[in-house]
């Protein structure tokens, strides 16, 4: 019902650069000092480029950047493309940030904004 | 404003009775609200309501729940008979469950719910679902923290559900002081359906409500309903007009003598016939009776008893002759044995609607209607009686309903809250006399036919029951033994003054054959009289000839002439 065209930012184009797992693997990036830092894969559920939607996307690049640098995987799935996936993943909210890994999975529903809100979804908040 | 033409169609649900209480079902195309409290039977009319739609009117639907799994929500209507399996392979129904855990939700900042939008839309499309089910979208009050979008975003569904033109049932607790904990119902404000389970006595009924129907009318009693192995029914029998059609085809009692007391032909085909009596004057009897004669006419008859079993009833009508065991085997008669205890009135009313639709009896039998009286409310007790009865009319069933009555008191005042409902009431009292106890039947009332004001005795034989004239005389309504005797002093008084009569009849004859032959004695005796008469007379003739001539021939040796003969005649 709403057109392809008017994409103002990609989601790929925000996606962080895609680490290899085995990079990852080899404490490269681990700013924390740990052995073995776990690595973050991210799904940031949007339907459409809603204002929230952007929003989200940008605010979530931001906090992976400052926290998960260089070690997190984000897929950006809109679901009017994929309107299944809401029911298989089950979707209520929009945007929804799920974290598959690690464990224990978590979502994190709403644009984002309060960053505190996010770290502590995302376990960070300690770190 | 154009949604307001819209507001006279229905969606049928195909929930018995629920339709007939809405006037054709719910507003289609848009949301109706059902709220109860916990297991009262939300979920259950709204899954009735899909499955309904798909094997009934063709119409898919989605049952999107909160609570229940798909799994959980399929195995818990296989008892109804639902196969909710089938139906989701064949494209007919989708079941989603929406899972929330707050725990494992966090919010951030603001969000909506589109990905619900999407998913129900989704789920719409898929199968072009007509109906959709919330159940219960209460719940996720507890599980978003953001109220204000909840309910921003509620608003938002129930409009979209509008325009997506979907007829939609949402189901949601009930609230302490509002329909539901959320007060949804500022939300859903076309249809709210309020359910109710309630325990009065120890004894439970559900109850459903119609509390707003916008644009329709509606039936505003609470009506029981009932949720059984076929499903839910509601019993709105209280709705139905007094319009039934009254036949004049009557029907025999299965007692010749008592059909002929009812104006010779027995009871109105489909009138409700009550048999009063106090314990032990063959009500039960004369019940089976009427419903054995049903099946010799070749129609079935349906036996409620409420104090004997089925086993025990046959047991006992074998020692007046009658054996029920043919007609059960022949299906034309069917026991439904239930304590009146095991369930309100409601329910009871309910099991029998449902067998009566099952085995469309011609004749019903309830013994005795009196066991359901338990409580003291008499109206409440007319009221149930008298959906009784409208169900009985409506199936076109003649019924009959025995009644305890105590003794001592007039049946006329203690059935006094059924006897208006009542066309033909037959009042079965012992007569006590003489030493004896001895049972004596009338008519009490019977509407629109001649019957007969006698009382007639009662008798209970070993081929089935008989009516007898009972003896009214100077001494009283004479039964038993004392109608035995006064039957044989009768016959031997009768016999008296016929014997009498042969007497005198034999006396006559005797005095007219004695008469007769002393007639023939003087007849005799005149002839012989006569005969000597008669030859007595020749002989002077024959003398007289004699004399004369001897004086002509005398005159002729005198020469005189003949006239001095004549005159010498008569001077001699």
């Amino acid at each position: 019902m709403i057109p392809k065209e008017p994409r103002p930012k990609l989601p790929e184009d925000i996606q962080a650069p895609p680490v290899p797992p085995e990079a990852l693997q080899g404490d490269k990036a681990g700013s924390a000092g740990e052995a073995n830092p776990p690595i973050y894969v991210l799904r940031l559920y949007v339907a459409n480029h809603t204002p929230k939607s952007v929003a989200a996307l940008a605010n979530l690049k931001v906090i992976c950047e400052e926290h998960l640098a260089g070690r997190y995987q984000l897929e950006v799935i809109d679901l009017l493309e994929n309107p299944q996936l809401a029911r298989s993943d089950q979707i209520l909210a929009i945007p929804t940030l799920v974290l598959e890994l690690p464990l224990p999975m978590r979502k994190i529903i709403g644009d984002l904004s309060n960053t505190e809100r996010v770290l502590v979804g995302l376990d960070l908040l300690s770190k | 404003m154009e949604k307001s033409r819209k507001q006279l169609l229905k969606t049928p649900t195909g929930i018995r009775g629920l339709d007939e209480i809405t006037g054709g079902g719910l507003p289609q195309g848009r949301p109706t609200l059902i709220c109860g409290g916990a297991g009262c039977g939300k979920t259950l009319l709204a899954m009735e309501f899909l499955v309904r739609g798909v094997t009934q009117y063709d119409e898919p639907g989605v049952f999107m729940a909160f609570e229940e799994t798909a799994e959980d929500l399929t195995e818990n209507v296989i008892s109804l008979g639902f196969d909710l399996k089938d139906l989701v392979a064949r494209k007919k129904i989708v079941l989603d469950y929406v899972y929330l855990d707050p725990g494992v939700m966090v919010e951030s900042g603001d969000y909506d719910l589109e990905g619900l939008f999407i998913r129900l839309g989704e789920a719409i499309d898929s199968i072009g679902a007509k109906r959709v089910v919330l159940d219960t979208i209460e719940a996720l009050f507890s599980s978003l923290a953001n109220q204000n979008i909840l309910r921003a975003e509620l608003r938002r569904l129930f409009r979209w559900l509008k325009d997506k033109g979907v007829t939609a049932i949402i189901t949601g607790e009930r609230g302490e002081a509002s329909l539901t904990r959320q007060g949804l119902e500022e939300y859903v404000s076309d249809c709210v359906i309020f359910l109710d389970h309630r325990v009065v006595e120890q004894i439970s009924s559900r109850r459903l409500r119609v509390i707003k129907y916008r644009g329709s009318t509606h039936g505003t009693n609470e009506y029981p309903f009932l949720i059984d192995e076929d499903g839910f029914s509601v019993l709105p029998v209280t709705s139905l007009g007094l319009q039934q059609i009254a036949t004049s085809e009557r029907i025999s009692t299965g007692v010749p003598r008592l059909d002929a007391m009812l104006g010779g032909e027995g009871f109105f085909r489909g009138s409700t016939v009550l048999v009063s009596g106090t314990a032990g004057t063959g009500k039960t009897s004369l019940a089976v009776i009427f419903a054995v004669a049903a099946c010799m006419r070749g129609e079935r008859a349906l036996f409620f008893t409420f104090e004997e079993s089925p086993s025990q009833i046959m047991r006992n009508m074998r020692s007046i002759g009658i054996d029920l065991e043919p007609w059960v085997q022949k299906g034309l008669l069917e026991f439904h044995a239930n304590r009146p205890s095991f369930a309100g009135f409601e329910m009871h009313i309910a099991t029998i609607s449902k067998a009566i639709k099952a085995f469309h009896p011609q004749v019903v039998v309830f013994d005795p209607l009196t066991s359901f009286f338990i409580g003291d409310n008499e109206n409440e007790i007319k009221a149930m009686v008298m959906r009784l009865i409208d169900l009985l009319i409506m199936n076109k069933c003649t019924a009959l309903f025995t009644s305890l009555i105590l003794s001592g008191s007039t049946p006329e005042h203690s059935q006094v809250h059924v006897a208006s409902l009542i066309d033909t009431w037959l009042s079965l009292r012992d007569i006590e006399f003489g030493g004896e106890r001895n049972r004596g039947i009338y008519v009490l009332k019977s509407r629109g036919m001649a019957h007969s004001n006698q009382i007639r005795e009662f008798l209970l034989t070993d081929h089935g029951v008989e009516l007898r004239d009972v003896y009214v005389g100077p001494s009283g309504v004479l039964t038993g033994s004392a109608r035995l005797v006064q039957e044989a002093q009768e016959k031997a008084a009768t016999m008296l003054h016929n014997q009498e009569g042969e007497r005198r009849q034999i006396e006559l004859e005797r005095k007219r054959t004695t008469l007769e032959a002393q007639i023939a004695t003087l007849r005799a005796e005149f002839a012989v009289q006569e005969i000597a008469s008669i030859r007595m007379v020749g002989q002077e003739l024959a003398e007289d000839n004699q004399l004369a001539q001897e004086r002509v021939d005398m005159g002729f040796s005198r020469q005189a002439d003949a006239t001095q003969n004549h005159q010498k005649e008569g001077l001699s």
